[in-house]
C-alpha cells in the first residue's frame, strides 16, 4: 500500500503537537498524571474526528479538543478535589483585580523579576489564577500562539482574547506581589509590609 | 490618540498584534506619556517573566507510545477488493443472507426501541448532567420558598409547590426553566452537602397519582412518583437513602408550601 492510512497520518499530523497539548492539559489540571489521562483521552477524540479536519492549523485543532477534555476533567473533579480552595483564590483575585484597577500602580512587578529566584515565583503565580486566565497566558507565552489562534482553541471573540489577557497580566502581577509580600514578611518580621518589593 | 484609548490597545501592543498604523500611534503618543510608557514597560516585562521563568511541561516520552498503542487498529474503511476475484454465484447467497440479516435487524431495531419512560429517565439525566455544566444552576437563586415560587408564575401554566428544607439539611437552592416531556417544566435545586439534587416537575393528565420509583443510570440515581396530577422527578448522585429523605419530605412536607 502507497497511501499512509489513518493512523500513520493522524501521527504525522496531529502527534507533532503532543508537547503543547501535555503543557495546556498541565497546566489546567496542575497535575502529571491526569495531564497524561487528558491527553489521551483528547487524542483518541481527535482520531475519532480525524476525517473531519480539513483545516490548515491541526495544533490549533488539537489544543481546541484537548482544552475541551481538560474542561471536562475538572468539571468532574471540581466536586472532590478543588472546588472550595479554587473559588476562594478566585473571589480574593478579582476583589485584588479590582484594587489594581482604581489604585496606581506603585510597586512594580519588574522589579520582583528582575531577580533570580523567579521560576518558582512565576510558576506559583500562575497556578493560582484561573482557569480562563491561565489557560490564555500558557497559550500565548508558551505556545507563542496568535490571538487568532486563541481565540479558535478557547472559542472566544479576538476581542476577548485581548481583554482576558490584559486581565490576566494584572491578576498575575498581583498574584507576584502577594506571594512576594508573603515571603518577605515571612522572612523579616520587622520591616514593615508597606514597604512592597523593593530592596 | 488618547490615553485612555491608548491603554486599551496597550495589551495587543505588547504581543505585537496591532496594525502598522495603530502601533505607529501608540509609539508617538508614549513618547510624550511616561504613564502609558511604564504601564507597557509593566506589560512587557510581565510577559518575558512567564517566557522565560514559567515551566514548559514537555510531553513524557512514553505517551505517544502508549496514545498509539490505544488507537483502535482495524482500518477505517475496508478497501474495495477487485470485484473480478468473486465468483458470481455468491452474489445469490449474499443478497439472501443480506435480506435475512436485514430482517433479524429491523426486528432487533424494534425490540430494542426504549420505552417512553426509558427515554424520559434519559432526558432527566441529561439535563441533570447539563445543569451541573452550566455556571450557574438556578435562575433564581434563593433559598427563600416566597421568592422562587412566584419567579415561575408568568413562565409556566402552572404553579409549582415550592418548599425549603434548610432545617433538614437540604437547603433550596433556587429554580430554573427546563424542558422535558415536550413541556416546560419547573426545576426546583437543593443541595445537600456538596451533592446537587434537581427537582423536576410538571402537571401530567395521563398519570394524576403514582407511587415513588426508583432507578440508577449512569451513576445517577433516579426517583419519581406523581402526586394531585403532578408528576416528579428528582435526581441526584447522592445515595439512594438520602435522595429518598428528600423526596418523603417533598412527599409529605408539601403540607407546608409556600403560600
Amino acid at each position: 500500500m502507497t497511501k499512509p492510512n489513518t493512523a500513520n497520518r493522524f501521527q504525522q499530523v496531529v502527534l507533532p503537537h503532543l508537547n503543547a497539548a501535555y503543557n495546556l492539559a498541565r497546566w489546567l489540571c496542575r497535575n502529571d498524571h491526569n495531564a497524561e489521562d487528558i491527553v489521551q483521552e483528547a487524542s483518541l477524540r481527535a482520531f475519532r474526528f480525524f476525517d473531519g479536519f480539513h483545516g490548515e492549523d491541526a495544533r490549533a485543532w488539537f489544543l481546541a479538543i484537548v482544552r475541551n477534555a481538560a474542561y471536562t476533567w475538572l468539571q468532574q473533579n471540581r466536586g472532590h478535589e478543588q472546588s472550595v480552595p479554587f473559588d476562594e483564590e478566585l473571589h480574593s483575585l478579582q476583589a485584588s483585580a479590582t484594587v489594581t484597577v482604581l489604585s496606581p500602580p506603585d510597586s512594580n512587578p519588574e522589579a520582583i523579576l528582575a531577580r533570580d529566584d523567579d521560576r518558582g515565583l512565576v510558576n506559583r503565580a500562575l497556578e493560582m489564577l484561573p482557569a480562563e486566565f491561565r489557560e490564555v497566558l500558557v497559550l500565548r507565552e508558551l505556545e507563542d500562539l496568535s490571538y487568532k489562534e486563541i481565540s479558535s482553541v478557547a472559542g472566544i471573540p479576538m476581542g476577548t482574547v485581548m481583554s482576558r489577557l490584559a486581565r490576566a497580566r494584572r491578576l498575575l502581577g498581583e498574584c507576584l506581589k502577594g506571594i512576594d509580600n508573603g515571603i518577605r514578611n515571612g522572612m523579616q518580621r520587622d520591616q514593615e509590609p508597606a514597604a512592597g518589593p523593593r530592596r | 490618540m488618547e490615553c485612555k484609548e491608548t491603554r486599551n490597545l496597550l495589551p495587543a501592543h505588547a504581543d505585537r498584534e496591532l496594525g502598522l498604523r495603530e502601533a505607529i500611534e501608540i509609539d508617538r503618543h508614549m513618547q510624550n506619556c511616561s504613564g502609558c510608557r511604564g504601564e507597557f514597560a509593566r506589560q512587557r516585562a510581565l510577559r518575558e517573566a512567564v517566557k522565560k521563568h514559567a515551566t514548559y511541561f514537555a510531553a513524557p516520552g512514553h505517551l505517544e507510545r502508549r496514545i498509539l498503542s490505544a488507537l483502535p487498529h482495524e482500518a477505517p474503511q475496508p478497501k474495495r477488493r477487485g470485484k473480478s476475484t468473486w465468483p458470481w454465484g455468491w452474489l445469490n447467497a449474499g443478497a439472501v443472507l443480506a435480506s435475512a440479516f436485514a430482517l433479524v435487524w429491523s426486528i432487533s431495531l424494534y425490540l430494542a426501541v426504549p420505552s417512553a419512560d426509558d427515554l424520559l429517565a434519559q432526558e432527566v439525566v441529561s439535563s441533570h448532567v447539563r445543569s451541573l455544566m452550566a455556571s450557574n444552576i438556578a435562575d433564581v437563586a434563593s433559598s427563600d420558598q416566597h421568592t422562587v415560587k412566584p419567579w415561575f408564575s408568568g413562565k409556566l401554566d402552572f404553579s409549582p409547590r415550592v418548599s425549603d428544607f434548610t432545617a433538614q439539611g437540604f437547603p433550596l437552592v433556587g429554580g430554573r426553566l427546563d424542558y422535558l416531556d415536550r413541556r416546560p417544566v419547573a426545576a426546583l435545586v437543593y443541595r445537600h452537602r456538596q451533592h446537587v439534587i434537581n427537582m423536576y416537575c410538571w402537571p401530567s393528565s395521563a398519570e394524576r397519582e403514582a407511587g415513588v420509583q426508583t432507578q440508577s443510570r449512569q451513576g445517577f440515581h433516579l426517583v419519581r412518583w406523581a402526586k394531585n396530577g403532578m408528576v416528579h422527578w428528582a435526581i441526584s448522585d447522592l445515595n439512594p437513602h438520602e435522595l429518598m429523605t428528600l423526596v418523603q419530605m417533598l412527599r409529605t412536607g408539601e403540607g407546608h408550601p409556600a403560600a
